[in-house]
């Protein structure tokens, strides 16, 4: 039948130089414990390359054998199709900003960002312009005597980025860069690190947990669970047009309505759930009375009190739940079938916009490119 | 001094006893005692006692303290050289054990989680038995016709038996294999508390593993260094029994002169002039240390 559009995944970054291409690798742990499963992927020059996933996913594990910590149990990588699979981490032009940044804690941030230089036997001279240059891109001049220990956490964030890029290494690899820092502090490093790293051109794979730092921070992403990969794209298409329920379940929030496709026709499909009737306006790969999912973003849905007119893409239900946010309020309205559906509002005007409150009837209605259609 | 006063000022009644008890009870068995010790090597060998010290002219009292056994002590050759011995032989001591003892506690600390408190265990074994005895059981290893020697004759490696009793490489065995546990366990739990994503961090910047064990596991483990080297150092130049039993009277070190002068000469305070100089020779050395490392900790 007709075909969804299709997300453009790879079709832009083939084109593109590669930089580093991981092929088929597996980690195995104790002969047991499978962390990484069959995993491939590419990460192009100049790319920010993110791995996104919960706990216990194997982001860290795929990291950690691209830095050479860890060997693949099977598979290659190769970095400028060069193999460097069996290559001891110690010699690969690859380097890593630590998790908690692993800083030197005997040496002095000067000490710390030249460490890297003094191993490749660099003139001293050089070593001394290499890491005022690098203490300039990271603001740190001043605090070049002190210790790590006597830095605060944003400023030890800098150091360690100063010292994984002085070596110029072709790759770049962030484990949860901001991961120690509070909310705010995260914000802004986010932006300094990003301007950073464009600034020096470097490659990059970012390992993180946090959605919103993979969102902002890489142009591609990869979504992890249990080894392997779920989804590989940008950020906005891995948002907008998720390949599967655990993917829109994972990034953001989700409304899951399971149906039944009753009307196939290559503009559009209809879906029967319980609490609504979906009208979606385009096509998709599968056929009538098939079992679907229908995933619904909270922001897309807008709330009144009247009923909508038309058939298609309403529900009703009463308002259980309101989670004010200040720029935003989340709604939790339960359907007579008791299936609880959020709803996001923007707070635009500085009364709450729609006027609901808690034991309030109302309608929830979206458009009909809001949705997507999930078969598995 | 202000630091202090603070200090003092945050003290609840509760941590005073925690701190107080132990602290009189260095006051009553080490201070005082290394008072009289310091009190007696000033006075002559007829007037010990304070009472006998003090002379009273016109009604005010005067102290009458003497001098001539620690210049006794410095103008003796036998003295100066006795105590550079004692040092030398304390330093060969503390150096071998670091030789062997950092690598025994790097491996040990590296050791797979679940056989590291036998080997532990290992180490403290040697204390269930008596020190004395441990330290004969070496006399019947070493002498002539001991267990060794026995053996490489009856193996014919050697046909004359080796001199390996009542010299100077006796006493170095007895002392490092004494003192080898205190030097092995600081160390090891200093570096079993190393984070290896420092290496990994070394690593990552280029370190090949050898050297960044003396580019970061040497550096981090430094206090651990310094820890296990003061407990083998300071009493290892005051050892007394390992030289009186493995030593032989070639081998010169303070402990033995000490009990000579306590116990066969009689002179106290020649006895108490010698102790003090061995607790000012170690500790004047460690103060500064101490000092210099503070400050650097606080730079």
């Amino acid at each position: 039948m007709a075909t969804a559009p299709k997300p453009q995944t790879d079709s832009k970054a083939t084109t593109k130089e590669v930089l580093l291409r991981v092929e088929g690798v597996t980690k195995i742990y104790d002969g047991t414990v499978k962390a990484v499963d069959d995993v491939s992927l590419t990460v192009n020059k100049g790319e920010i390359f993110g791995l996104l996933g919960g706990s216990g996913c194997g982001k860290s594990t795929l990291l950690r054998m691209m830095a050479g910590f860890e060997k693949p149990t099977k598979g290659k990588i190769f970095l400028d199709n060069q193999d460097i699979t069996d290559l001891p981490s110690y010699q690969r032009p690859i380097n890593m900003m630590f998790q908690s940044y692993a800083l030197f804690p005997h040496l002095s941030v000067w000490e710390n960002v030249a460490f890297g230089l003094k191993r490749d036997n660099m003139p001293k001279d050089e070593i001394a312009k290499r890491v005022e240059a690098m203490l300039t891109l990271a603001q740190l001049n001043k605090y070049a005597q002190r210790k790590p220990h006597q830095l605060s956490g944003g400023q030890q964030q800098r150091v360690a980025l100063a010292r994984s890029l002085a070596k110029r290494p072709k790759l770049l690899l962030l484990d949860e860069p901001l991961g120690a820092l509070d909310k705010k502090l995260r914000e802004t490093t986010q932006l300094e690190l990003v301007n950073i790293i464009e600034e020096v051109g470097v490659t990059c794979v970012l390992v993180t947990h946090d959605q919103e730092e993979a969102m902002t921070m890489a142009s591609r992403i990869a979504v992890m669970s249990e080894g392997y990969f779920l989804q590989v794209g940008e950020p906005d298409v891995i948002y907008e047009t998720p390949n599967s329920r655990q993917v829109a379940d994972f990034i953001g929030n989700v409304n899951m309505f399971e149906g039944e496709v009753v009307v196939d026709e290559p503009d559009h499909i209809i879906v029967k759930c319980d609490e609504c009737t979906h009208y979606v306006g385009h096509g998709f790969t599968g056929n009538k009375g098939m079992a679907v999912g229908v995933a619904l973003r909270p922001e897309k849905i807008m709330l009144s009190k009247e009923r909508p007119t038309g058939e298609y893409n309403w529900a009703e239900g009463v308002v259980t739940e309101i989670v004010y946010f200040g720029d935003h309020t989340t709604y939790h309205l339960k359907t007579t079938n008791g299936h609880v559906i959020k709803a996001q509002e923007i707070n635009n005007t500085r009364d709450l916009s729609c006027g609901l409150t808690w034991g309030d009837h109302a309608y929830m209605h979206w458009n009909d490119l809001a949705m997507i259609v999930l078969t598995h | 001094m202000t630091k202090l006063a603070r200090f003092s000022q945050s003290l609840t009644s509760g941590k005073l006893i925690v701190i107080g008890v132990p602290m009189a009870w260095f006051l009553l068995l080490v201070a005082i005692p290394l008072l009289i010790i310091m009190k007696i090597s000033l006075s002559e060998m007829e007037a010990t006692s304070v009472s006998k010290m003090i002379s009273w002219t016109n009604g005010l009292p005067t102290l009458k303290l003497n001098f001539s056994n620690y210049q006794f002590i410095f103008s003796d050759a036998l003295y100066v050289k006795t105590y550079i011995s004692s040092i030398k032989y304390a330093l060969i001591t503390t150096l071998i054990c670091l030789g062997i003892g950092y690598p025994f506690a790097y491996f040990m600390a590296r050791a797979p989680k679940h056989i590291q408190p036998t080997l532990l265990m290992l180490i403290m074994l040697p204390f269930w038995t008596s020190f004395l005895l441990r330290i004969y059981a070496w006399k019947t290893l070493l002498v002539s016709n001991g267990v060794i020697n026995n053996l490489l004759m009856s193996l014919h490696v050697i046909n004359a038996p080796l001199d390996m009793m009542n010299n100077s490489f006796s006493l170095t065995i007895g002392m490092v294999y004494s003192y080898l546990p205190f030097m092995i366990l600081p160390l090891y739990a200093n570096l079993s508390k190393l984070d290896l994503r420092y290496l990994e961090a070394a690593a990552d910047l280029g370190t090949s593993p050898f050297k960044a064990f003396w580019l970061i596991t040497v550096p981090l483990s430094k206090a651990g260094i310094i820890a296990g080297s003061m407990l083998v150092f300071i009493p290892a130049v005051g050892e007394y029994v390992i030289p009186e039993l493995l030593g032989g009277p070639s081998t010169l070190m303070i402990g033995r002169v000490l009990w000579d002068e306590f116990f066969s000469n009689n002179d106290w305070p020649m006895a108490a002039a010698v102790a003090v100089v061995m607790i000012a020779l170690i500790l004047v050395p460690m103060a500064i240390l101490n000092r210099a490392e503070a400050k650097l900790e606080e730079a």
